[in-house]
């Protein structure tokens, strides 16, 4: 592969990022390789989501260049539609669009983002369906889902656009504990199918189970990382055990 | 009372006043599609290009700002005027035709101002989380902006749009000021040749009868779009 991201399929490097006086993130380092799965745990306001939507550029960086694919996309001369097609985001809130169906949904982006006919189009949507369990609801509107539902079309149609990486944005905090279940089954598949993930999440047990990597985020910067076992079972930082500590008193670990 | 009854409401009147009343009725009616027509799209366009992102693009929000300051704040019967004396400098001969034109283009400049505020409230009121969810899929500004925040902004504008729309037909009436003969006009006529307001009274309820439907009409489609995409309430 090229020097560019030195053979990581997402590479961060000195990413600093502020909201008029409050820096958000702060000289973040992060490599991802391709088919791994990361996970960045903290509290919230530690940059988490943020940092998810520098690597789209939802946000723009303020110092420090992130490497997507081997392409630099901080440079400013990255055309962002096309880079956002390779780059799927689901976030906490869903942000389905309620005026189309499921179907509709799916759709929209790969006719016209990507020019697909709307045969093929409606072939992968469709496929995509079966794939999470809900064709019966192609013809629904979002609003008649539950949140586990309306999660699951979400993912779909981030993975209706074909993407090569996956930023997953705190994807089951809305939702009720029962409900969680049945979307985390969901991303434990796209895991297993190779899919280049970037999760945020206060899921530790997922995290645990499926994280190639974990990153303890703390107030802007990269606390500690390590595999899932040292983060989670044997953090050398103060700040960590603290975190983990109050996660495990809400009963989630 | 009587004397009330017999100036406003005298069936005898109301019979004879009809003919004539609907005659310049149907003047208003063809003023209003055609300037509706054109408020709609240009208010739109406006409404779009104040909400354009970036620096590069601050100079046509300004007009656009300017043009709704400037238009909505002056009053209609004041541009009719302006509108209707820039058309005579030319000295073309005043035909119904010109008049129509001017009566529709000072109708236009105004509503388009009053129009574009209320788009741009219903843009403003979709969640910039959906403009983003839809920029994250690789759409376009203006893709997003047509595709997902547009259909729900109008939608949600329909009833101010509605009420905008029927102050425009009310307003039609104000061109009988530059002579054309519409339906005011007609009513004035008939109260001048027999000495009796009713005629004002049938224009008032052709009026009426215009809105009363539309009105139902609108409350009927936002319902009906409410039972096919909202969850029953449990």
């Amino acid at each position: 592969m090229s020097a560019n991201g030195n053979g990581h399929f997402v590479s961060l490097k000195g990413v600093s990022k502020r909201f008029d006086n409050l820096e958000v993130l702060h000289g973040i380092d992060l490599d991802v390789d391709e088919h791994s799965v990361v996970c960045l745990i903290g509290a919230s306001g530690s940059g988490k989501s943020t940092l998810l939507r520098c690597i789209n550029l939802l946000e723009q960086v303020d110092a420090g260049t992130i490497v997507v694919d081997g392409q630099t996309i901080t440079d400013g001369k990255v055309d962002v539609n096309r880079l956002r097609q390779k780059i799927g985001i689901v976030f906490q809130a869903y942000n389905l669009f309620p005026h189309m169906t499921v179907l509709q949904n799916l759709t929209l982006a790969p006719r016209k983002a990507r020019g697909a006919s709307r045969a093929d189009a409606l072939d992968r949507a469709r496929a995509l369906l079966h794939r999470i369990g809900l064709e019966e609801k192609a013809d629904e509107f979002p609003d008649r889902l539950s949140g586990g539902q309306q999660q699951r079309v979400a993912i779909a149609r981030a993975l209706a656009m074909e993407p090569k990486l996956m930023l997953l944005d705190e994807i089951t905090s809305a939702l009720d504990p029962q409900l969680i279940g049945e979307v985390l089954e969901l991303v434990r598949e796209l895991a297993e199918s190779g899919m280049t993930m970037i999760v945020a999440t206060h899921e530790m047990s997922f995290a645990r189970e499926v994280a190639n990597k974990v990153c303890f985020l703390d107030a802007g910067v990269i606390g500690e990382e390590g595999t899932p076992k040292e983060i989670l079972s044997a953090p050398r930082e103060e700040r960590t055990r603290e975190f983990l500590a109050r996660v495990l008193e809400g009963g989630r670990l | 009372m009587g004397q009330f009854l017999h100036e406003f409401f005298n069936p005898l009147d109301f019979l004879r006043a009809v003919p004539t009343v609907w005659n310049g009725f149907l003047f208003n009616l063809k003023l209003m599609v055609v300037a509706e027509a054109f408020i709609l799209v240009l208010a739109l366009a406006l409404a779009i290009v104040r909400g354009l992102p970036g620096r590069g693009a601050a100079p046509l929000r300004w007009l656009a700002i300017a043009y709704t300051d400037v238009f909505r704040g002056t009053p209609l019967l004041l541009v009719l005027f302006m509108v209707q004396g820039f058309a005579t400098l030319d000295y073309v001969g005043l035909s119904s035709g010109t008049l129509f034109r001017n009566g529709a283009i000072a109708l236009i400049l105004v509503y388009t101002a009053y129009v574009t505020e209320v788009y741009r409230a219903g843009i403003e009121s979709v969640h910039p989380s959906q403009r983003m969810a839809a920029r994250s899929l690789g759409l376009s500004y203006m893709q997003a902006m047509r595709y997902v925040v547009l259909p729900q902004a109008i939608r949600r504008v329909v009833p101010p749009l509605l009420n905008d729309f029927i102050g425009l037909q009310k307003d039609t009436v104000l061109i009988t000021v530059i002579g054309l003969t519409e339906a005011l006009a007609g009513a004035n006529f008939f109260q001048n040749d027999y000495a009796n307001f009713s005629a004002l009274t049938v224009t008032a309820v052709f009026f009426i009868f215009l809105t009363i439907p539309l009105a139902r009409f609108t409350d009927h489609i936002i319902k009906e779009r409410e039972k096919r995409e909202r969850a029953t309430a449990v």
